[in-house]
């Protein structure tokens, strides 16, 4: 009990140093009003979440952890949520996709309200999501993780109807089905091309992972004379030295018979036209056909974003980057690959971790206390072939002064051992099951 | 952390007794909690460290010591490690002690797993004449070390061979116990080992 009384003598003094010394005598004059547990301040208020994604969930759950009486209701259109992460594996058959496949169930025995519907709107004024079912849910916070969405404009000829036959899966489902399903019937000596998006894109390293997986499938299944191709808006990439040397010492590449070629920015690799009859891709210097196309679109933050007004021109939610909260709607927070959140990259643990701070945040306001001081990790694996993975991780902060979420990603040393490389997929693949454990059950 | 709340109360009561307050750096940030730190880690290591495996161990209920002394042994590159390098150097010698603490606190649950019981009933005896003298309890006790008994076996394999390989410090005394181990029953011995601290349940 001296403890509780001492943390809360700090919370108290935290607010009195914030707001300065004359505000002093009126804290310590409050103390007694104060004393009510921060905890039973909170009770009864609603929270609504929206997407049951990485981010939402955690969001979720952690909310209900911090205080069991807050009502805290998910909303999400799909019954299942199918983990994007990884979904490469299932790409080439190494993983199912019923592994892939997260049930809601866990979260309701946390106390967590599941409603399967589509938002159509939130009003920031009234505090209330409706429903394309035709319902409201009023809240006092809501967080709002809708993931990506595609600039279906982008590309000429690549819209969502063409998708059906020429997938993205870029969202894991039945587009990863309909890849595996094209992978596995090309022809040995066929070309598959994957247009890789401009930045800013959820899961950085995913194209050239997908690529690296679909060559080791080539590899070990009787198409060794098949070809890959990258085309590529950018330059660079996250990992690329890495991935290079794993493809140099797996694929060929840098040689003759690479199975994988990589066209950068500077070397043509702009996508700007497709023919979705023909697969003929036109780059911005030549144009390439392909056997299997994989086009990942341009993207955007997740519709129901820009639908509630908490994008900005570039299509992506601006936020206060310590608490999530919208800079553009009060009492909405976003996070995951639609926020705006400095130099973290757009993928699930990100997501995870910023559903953390968001949660604490959305509890300090909720309790009338000062957001406390975030703290924020990604780390991120990529498999390149038979037991060879690397990563990258970093610790980021909250930088007061420019108001931003600074941090410095460190990847796996290229002289990385056999064992390492080795040790780096089976921690993916635990990775895995914790961010799936710690998200959703 | 333990004097900064020390302080932080004194000035408190200072405000109280005398309307009289001590303002240290209004700008500096305030410390980050050590269960903000600490949630972080769960991605991988799972909900309040409690590790889904098989792989990546579980850290809860640790001794707060060994972690500290682990996450140093990261931080300073004298341990081997894939991720947890980098990841330790972003934290300071404080936070790490906040997390060890925060990590001692939460419940260690066994990993649900499988073992063979042969090697296990080897490895019962090999603990039993070797180690039980610092991992007491069959293991089960964090007192200075890491929890063996229920740890997820594919990490318990990989710190042994990073123990035996260099990779990883040990002391003199775990040293002379390990090749006493594997004198007499070559890797048998530590395999036998990981599957009985792997069937422990508690």
């Amino acid at each position: 009990m001296a403890v509780r009384a001492i943390e809360g003598g700090v919370v108290l003094m935290f607010n009195v140093n914030r707001r300065g010394f004359l505000k002093l005598t009126t804290a310590a004059a409050t103390i007694p009003a104060l004393s009510v547990p921060y905890i039973a301040r909170g009770a009864g208020q609603k929270v609504v979440v929206i997407g049951g994604g990485p981010g939402g969930a955690t969001a979720a759950k952690y909310i209900k952890m911090a205080n069991p009486q807050i009502h805290v209701t998910l909303i999400e259109s799909s019954k299942e949520y199918i983990a994007c992460f990884l979904s490469n594996e299932a790409l080439i058959g190494q993983r199912t996709m019923d592994s892939l496949t997260i049930s809601f169930d866990s979260l309701k025995k946390h106390g967590i309200h599941i409603i399967i519907e589509t938002v159509t709107g939130i009003d920031p004024t009234s505090k209330m999501v409706s429903t394309r079912e035709g319902n409201t849910h009023t809240y006092d916070r809501c967080v709002v993780a809708p993931g990506i969405d595609f600039r279906w404009d982008a590309i000429e000829g690549y819209n969502e109807r063409t998708s059906e036959t020429i997938p993205h899966a870029w969202r894991a489902g039945v587009q990863t089905s309909l890849l595996r399903k094209q992978i596995e019937s090309m022809r040995d000596g066929g070309t598959l091309i994957i247009v890789a998006p401009p930045n800013p894109f959820r899961c950085p390293p995913g194209p050239y992972e997908r690529a690296s997986l679909i060559a080791h499938y080539f590899k070990t299944h009787g198409k060794n004379k098949s070809k890959i191709i990258i085309l590529d808006p950018k330059d660079s990439f996250i990992k690329k030295e890495l991935f290079i040397q794993a493809w140099s010492r797996m694929y060929g590449y840098g040689t003759q018979d690479s199975m994988i070629q990589w066209v950068a920015g500077a070397e043509g690799g702009k996508v700007d036209k497709i023919d979705p009859k023909t697969l003929v891709v036109q780059a911005q210097i030549e144009d390439f056909k392909a056997d299997v196309l994989n086009v990942i679109p341009p993207q955007k933050a997740g519709a129901i974003a820009a639908t509630a007004g908490l994008t900005d021109h570039q299509g992506w939610c601006p936020v206060n980057q310590k608490t999530f909260e919208s800079t553009l709607h009060t009492g909405i927070h976003v996070i995951g690959d639609s926020c705006i959140a400095g130099s973290m990259p757009k993928s699930a643990y990100s997501a995870n971790a910023q559903a953390k701070v968001v949660a604490s945040a959305v509890m300090t306001s909720l309790e009338g206390r000062e957001p406390e001081t975030p703290s924020y990790v990604n780390t991120c694996y990529s498999i390149a072939g038979h037991n060879y993975g690397f990563s990258v991780a970093a610790v980021y902060t909250f930088d007061d002064d420019k108001k931003t979420i600074t941090g410095k990603a460190a990847v796996t040393a290229p002289d990385a051992s056999p064992v390492t490389l080795k040790r780096e997929v089976s921690y993916a693949h635990s990775w895995f099951k914790n961010i799936v454990a710690d998200s959703w059950q | 952390m333990r004097k900064n709340k020390a302080s932080l109360l004194a000035v408190l009561l200072w405000g109280v007794a005398g309307g009289l307050v001590i303002v240290g750096n209004s700008s500096a940030a305030d410390p980050v909690t050590p269960r903000m730190l600490s949630y972080a880690c769960a991605g991988c290591h799972g909900t309040n460290g409690v590790s889904a495996g098989p792989a990546i161990p579980t850290i809860a209920g640790i001794d707060a010591d060994y972690f500290v002394s682990a996450m140093q042994g990261y931080k300073k590159d004298e341990w081997a490690s894939t991720v947890m390098g980098r990841l330790a150097k972003n934290y300071s010698d404080d936070q790490i002690i906040a997390m060890g603490k925060f990590f001692a606190k939460q419940q260690f649950v066994p990993a649900d797993q499988v073992v063979d019981s042969e090697k296990a009933a080897l490895g019962k005896s090999l603990h039993r004449q070797h180690c039980e003298k610092c991992h007491e309890n069959d293991g089960a006790s964090s007192e200075g070390t890491g929890v063996l008994a229920g740890q997820w076996m594919p990490y318990l394999h990989a710190a042994l061979h990073d123990y035996i390989s260099g990779m990883r410090p040990m002391s003199k005394n775990m040293e002379a116990k390990i090749d006493a181990v594997l004198k007499e029953h070559k890797k048998a011995g530590i395999e036998a080992l990981v599957h009985f601290y792997g069937s422990k349940s508690h």
